[in-house]
């Protein structure tokens, strides 16, 4: 029983670095370069992939006995296609403003390779449970990075982090980093220093 | 069951459950979509038309009219929105013009993605800390009996219907330009023809 639990954990965290999805498996990375212009944007962004991957391996996990392998993929499409709907509909309903500046990368959630990737490898395959909690682990993972991604783009670009002046007046602002370059830039660098992390640890 | 039937039945369950909740989703979202749309797009006309108290839409010729009124029920001013091709994105420009269509009142961006920190600025600009939509208010005001033009590097002359460049942004500059001259010449002669 105790060895169970301490695996359900893993099923958490394994999302939030061994298996991190933008850092570890380097997934999903067109939203990530392209909404981490801000701090909200990049959290808003992550908030609708956790909605749509958690709702997603819910109903795949329940009906995987069900489906049949031939035509898995068409089936997970449409029910995530069904999700990133919802989320889309609901946030252009009650959150337009949001809704404006991620434009049409929410509904190109449908084909971000997380939230199918996850259901392939993980949902189709596992307890209802634990695909949740696998779900949630990758897409807090995802959400991080890309609320990390955000601030210090909207910092450097900007002066700002959440609209909050943080840099002094006179700052001088890297325009670069609001522009697409700054993105590639600031991913490399985070893929660099979590690659440098990993190598040293297992060095140790 | 058969193999292939299987495969149909499920696809076809999957799909028809699908297609029923977004159905009511979208039978919930749906009005408050649209009511979204009109708050903004009323909030716009009531920034470029100030004195405007009541508004009718009137559409001549296949182009929308947002004409305001204001309190004792005289024209205050006639909106109309300006649409075309930026930089890399699609602008949306709501352009409130006066009474007689010879003056621009006042211009506001609705939709825009430009570069942001360069193009972006048609909006806002950030660095500006005393006049962040210094661009848009130079059309405040502007006769439009001749063409809009634009400078750049120079001080631009109001009198002779010319406004500031954005610097880095020149495309953004030209394209509102551009857009608002061709949105006032079709919507000018559709209106005075219609109503004179």
């Amino acid at each position: 029983m105790a060895e169970k639990k301490v695996t359900l954990i893993r099923e958490f965290t394994k999302g939030l670095w061994d298996e991190n999805p933008i850092l570890r498996m380097v997934l999903g990375t067109c939203p990530t370069l392209a909404v981490t212009t801000s701090a909200i944007n990049g959290f808003s962004m992550g908030l609708a992939v956790f909605f749509t991957l958690v709702m997603s391996s819910l109903i795949i996990s329940l009906a995987r006995k069900l489906i049949p392998n031939e035509v898995r993929i068409a089936a997970f499409i449409v029910v995530i296609a069904t999700f990133v709907t919802v989320t889309d509909r609901v946030m252009a309903a009650f959150y337009p403003e949001i809704s404006a500046a991620l434009g049409p990368f929410i509904p190109l959630i449908v084909v971000n390779c997380i939230v199918l990737a996850r259901q392939e490898a993980f949902a189709s395959k596992n307890p209802v449970g634990r695909s949740v909690i696998d779900a949630i682990g990758m897409s807090v993972g995802f959400t991080l990075v890309l609320l990390a991604l955000g601030s210090i783009r909207e910092l450097i670009g900007n002066g700002t982090i959440f609209s909050l002046q943080i840099m002094p007046r006179n700052f001088t602002t890297w325009m670069v980093m609001a522009l697409p370059p700054g993105a590639f830039l600031m991913l490399g660098f985070f893929i660099g220093i979590a690659n440098w992390i990993n190598a040293r640890e297992k060095r140790a | 069951m058969n193999k292939s039937l299987r495969l149909i039945v499920v696809l076809t369950t999957v799909s028809l459950v699908s297609g029923f909740v977004l159905a009511i989703l979208n039978k919930y979202t749906a009005p408050r979509i649209e009511l979204n749309q009109n708050k903004a797009l009323s909030e716009a006309v009531g920034f470029v038309i100030p004195d405007k108290k009541t508004c009718d839409v009137r559409v001549i010729e296949g182009l929308s009219f947002y004409i305001g009124k204001d309190a004792k029920g005289q024209l205050a001013g006639i909106a109309f929105v300006a649409e075309g091709d930026g930089f890399q994105s699609r602008l949306k420009i709501i352009v409130g013009m006066d009474a007689r269509f010879e003056k621009i009142v006042k211009i506001k961006v609705l939709q825009q993605a430009e570069t942001p920190g360069l193009g972006t600025k048609i909006d806002n600009d950030p660095t500006n800390k005393t006049n962040p939509q210094w661009f848009s208010e130079q059309f405040c005001d502007l006769a439009v009996g001749k063409e809009i033009t634009y400078v750049k590097n120079q001080t631009a002359d109001k009198s002779k219907t010319q406004i500031q460049a954005i610097t880095g942004a020149t495309i953004s500059s030209k394209a509102v330009v551009d857009i608002i001259n061709q949105a006032i010449k079709t919507h000018r002669a559709v209106y005075l023809n219609k109503v004179n």
